[in-house]
């Protein structure tokens, strides 16, 4: 299995830590960040400097945050072509059928609904070829 | 109180009499987990008292219960995944070519447990077949409670997390309150029974596809063969049988001959036509 560096996007700390210790056992390198703002400006930053093979493969991000949520996130990443590699799987407590829609809609390829068990995590992810079949955490 | 050897025997035994399951010796911690919530419902303060009323007293209901706790097993949506894009890639392909005249495929979902076999079938179904085409499935399982909830067709938030693509959820489900409940158009294509796979099947098929996915495990040599000739009687001759993917039907029933595809694999009957029929539409 190929380690894709993650990004997991949320304001919880807590949550970080979960989503980071079940992508962990994957071998996957996470970085954090508390909201979109600060997620887009890290990514800024690697755009500026030019080295495109330390863009993120993944990013986990939550909705609701402060500065920037995750949509708002997910729009601009989707908007900017440079960055058409990132697969996005928002991870979140918003379980309405028409945000889910929104949000697929916006440009995100998963939906995880909080609460989650790690196995449903593994199981996006192996939909969406990141993690071979028949991995278990 | 932990089980003694003569309750566990004694359930062993009725689960291997009513469902030709096997439990092994140092199953007993399983025995305690799943009928705990029996005993409870029951008003017995523990599991070894409630074996010993089920002794006492042997009321048909009351084993249909034990046997029902014991036998169901965990499921997901699009289990595996494999075997899906298999179905579609392979089986589905090869199934229009032979069936262009009548444009209709049966299905038989063999131990659906709460239903996201069947209902994960009809979603693939309903998104891979040609317009014009049909299909029908029927979902069986030896649980009534199972079979209720299948047939509520109503999942858990944590349930729907697990392999269904978000696309596919928000297609196919309304979420009502905390849960989502499959669509009216997916319900309807599913049909569930009460059937337990260790005796004789009634009038059933024929089928062109059947799941029949981590069951076998659960059953002696025996058992596995007598299961596997009635499945095969109720296959199409050139039908597909899905196993689970720690199952097979080498060493078991000849008749079967595996046809690996991807990374998991189908079988069909040696017997089977090999070549599409001449006069078959769209064939190739």
């Amino acid at each position: 299995m190929t380690p894709v560096l993650t990004m997991v996007i949320d304001d919880s700390r807590a949550m970080r830590l979960i989503l980071k210790r079940i992508v962990a056992q994957l071998g996957f390198d996470v970085v954090e960040s508390a909201n979109g703002k600060e997620a887009m400006d890290y990514l800024a930053g690697i755009l500026e400097a030019g080295d495109d093979s330390k863009l993120p493969g993944l990013a986990l991000v939550d909705w609701n945050m402060p500065e920037m949520n995750g949509l708002e996130f997910v729009t601009a990443v989707r908007a900017d072509q440079r960055l058409r590699n990132m697969t996005l799987m928002m991870v979140t407590t918003e379980s309405e059928q028409s945000q889910i829609v929104r949000a697929l809609a916006s440009g995100a390829h998963e939906y995880v609904i909080k609460p989650f068990t790690p196995d449903a995590i593994i199981d996006k992810l192996t939909l969406l070829g990141l993690v071979p079949n028949g991995v278990a955490v | 109180m932990s089980l003694t050897a003569q309750e566990f025997a004694f359930i062993s035994g009725l689960v291997r009499r009513d469902a030709a399951i096997v439990l092994e010796t140092g199953k007993e911690y399983l025995v305690e987990a799943r009928l705990l919530p029996l005993a409870r419902a029951l008003g017995v303060p523990t599991v070894s008292e409630f074996v010993n009323y089920a002794q006492r007293k042997p009321e048909p209901e009351t084993h249909r219960r034990i046997v029902d706790a014991l036998t169901t097993n965990e499921t997901s949506f699009f289990r595996d995944g494999e075997p899906f894009n298999q179905l579609v890639t392979m089986v589905l392909p090869d199934l229009v070519a032979r069936r262009a005249a009548n444009r209709t495929l049966k299905v038989w979902s063999a131990a659906c447990s709460s239903g996201q076999e069947p209902y994960t079938l009809a979603i693939v179904l309903q998104d891979a077949l040609p317009a014009g085409w049909s299909f029908d499935i029927i979902a069986t399982d030896i649980s009534s409670e199972m079979l209720e909830r299948a047939e509520a067709g109503q999942y858990s938030q944590l349930e729907v997390n697990r392999g269904l693509p978000a696309t596919l959820l928000v297609r196919h489900f309304e979420r009502t309150g905390a849960s989502w409940k499959v669509s009216p158009a997916l319900r309807k294509a599913v049909t569930f029974k009460r059937l337990n796979l260790a005796a004789p099947l009634p009038a059933m098929g024929p089928f062109d596809i059947v799941f029949i996915r981590n069951v076998l495990i659960y059953f002696d040599v025996q058992t596995k063969r007598s299961v596997l000739q009635r499945v095969a009687s109720t296959l199409r001759p050139d039908g597909w049988l899905f196993l689970g993917s720690a199952e097979t039907t080498i060493g078991i029933d000849d008749r079967f001959e595996r046809v690996v595809a991807g990374r998991t694999s189908a079988y069909r009957l040696r017997s089977a036509p090999k070549t599409v029929p001449a006069n078959a539409v769209g064939k190739g």
